[in-house]
């Protein structure tokens, strides 16, 4: 028996939007949770990463509020691993990107007290503004 | 390579565009100065590009985002102007020490090689530059290693470093994604090949590829303690005395937040973190002065003492 599922013309309009900024075809998602399996983050997140796909497949726009997007390093280790060739660091950047977009920044580097700044280096200084500012 | 190609490099030396990053010019000045130090030793001259600017650090993921790939493309121009000039010796090609250098820009390299519009797009966002024709490669300090052969390396040895037993650690940005990765991204051995030729005795560990946290250590601390207190304590499960990389990323994260692991776990035992040059210099026998162990959190002279592996 065939089961078709049909999401709200709004929910797709969020799930295409992630599609078109992340390039990846979100609905091939099969769901086999190698992503989860080997995120070094996982443990710091509310969502596995397969949970972030079936929202963007769904189109669940929720999944912006998820802590997920942001404690995902893009690392690449679901990116070498997905049996589908998806890119799931490409999805989760897609969600930051439409809120990043929206000129809400996620950390507030002058809260950072001056003497952590002082020993950061460069090299996180700029990969943390680029990924959670705007 | 033959050994009459060898003796031909070491007469006349290979000079290739080097890419160091800011961040080689500042935390990590020891990566830079241990790394033109060995590879003069091996007969490679690293030329500094001029007028280079930040690569941006990290490779613009989404689809529709072009502007973010400027600042890596316009470093791409000034290879393309000094093989023009005669400074380098030819095959455009660019080498990179850091990591997320190399990532950031091979990426960003790719992408506008196999896309037309994109290359187009960004030339004309230059207006004060020549084009960018397409035709220049991003590889990592380890992939010139490699090319030039673990023998080259192993002769170049004065005092080989047998005994001391390091783990080497990757890092993500020169193992992934698959494009950019300069070895087999799930069974690495690059730089076990180095520290090989150098003489340790290399320590495999299962955690050498798990991501150390990145940027999260801007905001998240506790999160990437969490992680090198894994990768460290792993390392030295295996029988490591210190570990090994080529990411300033890494190297902060896994050596200066070892201060953080050690408020959290009161049993943790630190570990010196050497980049791979440091290693290299050390063992090629070049003045000590280029090791620069003073921009090292944790001190790496008592291991090496134990190891009698220092002039003084």
């Amino acid at each position: 028996m065939v089961k078709k599922m049909i999401i709200s013309s709004e929910n797709e309009e969020f799930m295409r939007k992630i599609i078109e900024l992340s390039g990846e075809i979100v609905t091939m998602c099969d769901q086999c949770g190698t992503c989860s399996g080997g995120c070094p983050m996982v443990g710091e997140m509310d969502i596995t990463p397969s949970q972030l796909m079936r929202l963007a497949q769904l189109g669940v726009s929720d999944v912006l509020d998820s802590r997920t997007i942001w404690v995902c390093a893009s690392c690449f280790t679901c990116t070498v691993r997905c049996p589908r060739g998806l890119d799931v660091s490409k999805v989760a950047e897609a969600m930051r990107q439409i809120i990043l977009r929206q000129a809400i920044d996620r950390i507030d580097i002058r809260a950072i007290p001056k003497e952590e700044l002082e020993k950061l280096p460069q090299i996180a200084m700029v990969s943390a503004c680029r990924k959670f500012t705007s | 390579m033959s050994d009459a190609k060898d003796f031909a490099f070491t007469l006349t030396g290979l000079r290739i565009p080097y890419f160091p990053g800011c961040t080689l010019k500042t935390t990590a000045q020891n990566f830079e100065s241990s790394a033109v130090a060995a590879a003069r030793a091996l007969g490679i001259e690293l030329v500094e590009l001029p007028r280079w600017n930040c690569c941006g650090t990290v490779f613009s993921l989404a689809a529709d985002d072009l502007i973010h790939h400027v600042a890596s493309i316009r470093n791409l121009i000034r290879v393309q102007e000094m093989n023009r000039q005669g400074l380098v010796d030819g095959e455009n090609r660019m080498v990179t020490l850091c990591s997320m250098c190399y990532n950031t820009m091979k990426r960003a390299n790719l992408r506008v090689r196999q896309n037309a519009e994109d290359i187009k797009k960004i030339n004309d966002l230059m207006y004060r530059e020549e084009d960018y024709q397409g035709n220049v490669r991003v590889i990592h300090f380890l992939e010139l290693l490699r090319e030039i052969g673990m023998g080259k390396v192993k002769r170049a040895v004065k005092k080989d470093l047998a005994g001391l037993k390091v783990a080497p650690y990757y890092g993500c940005m020169i193992l992934r994604p698959k494009e950019a990765s300069i070895d087999d991204p799930e069974a690495p051995t690059v730089l076990g090949e180095v520290l090989r030729a150098l003489g340790t005795d290399v320590v495999v560990t299962p955690y050498n590829k798990v991501c150390c946290g990145s940027y999260q250590t801007v905001h998240d601390k506790d999160a990437v303690a969490g992680l090198a207190y894994d990768i460290l304590g792993h390392a030295r499960k295996s029988g490591a005395e210190a570990i090994a990389t080529t990411c300033p990323l890494c190297a902060f994260n896994l050596d200066n937040r070892q201060k953080e692991v050690a408020e959290k776990h009161p049993d943790f035992e630190h570990m010196p973190v050497f980049y791979i040059t440091q290693l290299m210099a050390l063992a090629f026998g070049v003045d000590q002065g280029v090791l620069r162990f003073d921009q090292n959190y944790v001190d790496p002279v008592p291991l090496l003492k134990k190891h009698s592996l220092l002039d003084k």
